[in-house]
């Protein structure tokens, strides 16, 4: 859920180590990827500004509406992020195991671990990722459970106030009005804590201003999420992933809308050019279900890159796309998150996505980090196999702790499914 | 054309095998090293099998690697991962086959075939439980060879429960079962149906259709192959040649691209 980081960690060659033989150049970015860079870097530079000036700075998880925090003009920043970043600039174990010294589970997600110890005071070698210490916390458990736990301990560490929005799971593929209501109580209640942080009043245009912002983002950002629908497609899969760090972070600013629109301008002539940020042709179009292997990420685009796959499905990026015209579509589309709703809708979702960004096969991520998301795969599995006609592979990993995965088995498990991609198409052509 | 031998190497995490073929049907030679990917082994099946065979490198048309250790053959053509090449090896010696479940030394994978081709699959996690390094633990502490383990457990009268979560914890099972007496066959047969039950989890998870086939060099155990008969409900087949299906698929699949290679080249040239 991060950009993948591109600044270099904090030095630690000792003075008089000879220097590093020089690393291949990188590729320039876009202007539209480099709007995006600098909304995140931003917002944690906004967060230091806040701190240093004296006013409160809040931990937010992902998927807490983020426009009550943006209205009252508080500084914000997002563990989740924080902690894709440190494991995808390798030092996600270190912060894994002060948790676990800590006492925390070795089982508990990776983000959680690594939050936890950022928390208690274990500083972290990406430089763009550390951010200031919290002296409030928003939390919405919406993105997933293990959400409530691990804000609570943040909130006792520091004896902070604790602003929680409890989401109910949804066990039909619609929201129930009492959910709304239920939903919208607390949002309110929410506003008049968040009042008290911020010593001030909460300003209704304000707030329609950023509401206004905010969806403009998400529909700009599902627009991007489009392109993958196009044969071949304009951008590399992982793009989505890296490029979620905004949506995530920044939902509720104008900069943020008019980067994605930037980039939605750019990927448009990649279309019209033929060009794509693949750095390879795509042979084969996929579904990556599940979080990225931060910490190992080289080792999973390998295999992707030696067989031609492009990812061109990923249910985790548009489900950030908050669209709504009114305070009730908002409470319905917070309603909305992978782990909060059911199977059928889950279902549903992946395999319009799958279907209309024409897949040739899915790859899993059953993520040790995350047990509601891979509890739910095997049969998420089969119905993709029944119902789309396409394999299925699975393999085991982390999204923040580079212990759960083994590279061998993952280039065996891709292999094997490029193998029965090939198989089925050679079946359906006869 | 002239006779076109092809040679598929298949090196697991436990063991070697190679077979070579006589244009894609008559096994001429095969052989098996019980060391496999990083070890001497792969080198030493190879030679073994041409001297089997009777015939040298220079005259094999095609040589396709398979297994864990595929990425470490040099002297090979091509390599395709082992999912397919047991899935090739197990249609060639049972036609109508369904199902493959292969048991290796450290995974366990189940196959779904159409028409002789792979279109499924599901391996196990990250996990030792239920692979054939599994009995090698379970062989150690009860002090029997490995491969005298199917034997053994067709003498059991009752079925010793052992957990099926992890090898660790079912190491310490077998131990405590022995200091409580139980009788060890009754012990191996409750080691066989713990490797079934997880086998099975996975095969349901890809949907069991007859024919159903066991590959792999735990096929040789008629105590896992009977407990997998009772747990799945459907006959299990099994070869001789078990062991030898992924090589022998890669054999196979080498076959194959050798045939299209030469069709390139005479297309080229024309």
């Amino acid at each position: 859920m991060a950009e993948i980081e591109k600044t270099a960690p904090a030095a630690q060659t000792a003075p008089g180590t000879p220097a590093a033989p020089a690393k291949k150049p990188k590729r320039p970015v876009t202007p539209g990827v480099a709007a995006l860079r600098k909304v995140v870097s931003d917002v944690y530079a906004a967060a230091w500004e806040a701190k240093k000036a004296g006013r409160p700075v809040g931990w937010s998880s992902s998927k807490f509406p983020c426009e009550i925090a943006e209205a009252l003009d508080l500084a914000v920043v997002y563990p989740e992020n924080q902690a894709a970043g440190i494991a995808a600039q390798h030092d996600g174990q270190r912060l894994c195991e002060a948790a676990e010294d800590l006492g925390y589970d070795a089982d508990i997600c990776g983000y959680a671990r690594i939050s936890l110890a950022y928390a208690s005071g274990v500083e972290t070698t990406n430089v763009s990722r550390q951010m200031p210490q919290p002296d409030f916390v928003l939390c919405c458990n919406n993105i997933c459970n293990c959400m409530t736990k691990w804000y609570e301990n943040i909130a006792r560490m520091h004896n902070i106030p604790l602003i929680m929005i409890d989401v109910p799971y949804n066990n039909t593929t619609h929201v129930d009005d009492s959910a709304v209501a239920y939903i919208r109580a607390q949002f309110d209640d929410a506003i008049k804590q968040l009042e008290k942080i911020a010593g001030k009043k909460f300003d209704e245009k304000r707030f329609e201003e950023v509401c206004a912002n905010a969806n403009r983002t998400a529909k700009a950002w599902l627009k991007v999420c489009d392109y993958c629908r196009y044969e071949p497609s304009p951008m590399s899969g992982f793009d989505l992933f890296n490029h979620m760090a905004d949506v995530v972070t920044a939902r509720g600013k104008k900069e943020t809308a008019e980067a994605f629109e930037l980039l939605a301008t750019e990927l448009e002539k990649n279309v019209k050019e033929g060009k794509s940020t693949l750095p390879f042709p795509e042979k084969y179009r996929i579904m990556f279900e599940g979080i990225p292997c931060w910490p190992e990420l080289r080792a999973l685009f390998k295999p992707l890159k030696a067989n031609g796959l492009n990812v061109t499905a990923v249910v985790y990026a548009p489900a950030f796309g908050f669209v709504y015209n009114n305070m009730d579509e908002m409470m319905r589309a917070y309603c909305k998150a992978p782990n909060s709703v059911c199977l059928e809708q889950g279902v549903d979702w992946r395999e319009g996505l799958c279907r209309e960004n024409k897949v040739d096969g899915v790859l899993v991520h059953y993520n040790r980090s995350c047990k509601p998301w891979s509890g739910y795969m095997p049969e998420m599995q089969r119905r993709f196999t029944e119902d789309l006609g396409v394999p299925c592979a699975a393999f085991d990993g982390d999204q923040a702790d580079p212990r759960n995965f083994n590279v061998a088995q993952y280039e065996t498990r891709v292999q094997g499914l490029v193998e029965a991609m090939e198989a089925n198409k050679a079946a359906k052509e006869g | 054309m002239g006779t076109k031998y092809t040679l598929g190497i298949d090196v697991g995490s436990t063991t070697s095998k190679c077979i070579i073929l006589k244009d894609g049907k008559e096994i001429v030679g095969k052989s098996l090293v019980a060391v496999g990917a990083g070890t001497s082994g792969p080198d030493r099946a190879i030679k073994e099998v041409l001297e089997s065979a009777g015939l040298k490198k220079e005259e094999m048309s095609y040589v396709l690697a398979t297994g864990y250790g595929r990425n470490s053959i040099e002297m090979i053509n091509d390599q395709m991962s082992e999912l397919s090449c047991h899935a090739k090896g197990a249609s060639y010696l049972f036609p109508e086959v369904h199902t493959v479940i292969d048991i290796g030394g450290q995974d366990v994978k189940v196959l779904q075939i159409e028409n002789g081709v792979m279109v499924n699959f599901q391996m196990n996690d990250k996990c030792a439980a239920g692979t054939g390094r599994f009995l090698d633990v379970m062989a150690r502490v009860l002090e029997v060879k490995v491969g005298d383990l199917g034997e053994l457990g067709e003498k059991s009268t009752k079925q010793v429960a052992i957990s099926s979560t992890c090898t660790v914890f079912a190491e310490s099972e077998v131990i405590s079962q022995l200091a409580q007496g139980s009788d060890m066959h009754d012990i191996i047969n409750g080691i066989h149906h713990s490797i079934a039950a997880r086998v099975v989890g996975l095969a349901r998870r890809v949907g069991v259709r007859d024919q159903v086939v066991m590959t792999g060099g735990v096929a040789q155990n008629i105590g896992v192959v009977s407990a997998l008969e009772e747990e799945l409900g459907h006959k299990v087949y099994t070869s001789p040649l078990a062991q030898y299906a992924g090589a022998l698929g890669a054999a196979l699949f080498a076959f194959q691209k050798a045939n299209r290679k030469e069709k390139e080249k005479s297309q080229a040239s024309q």
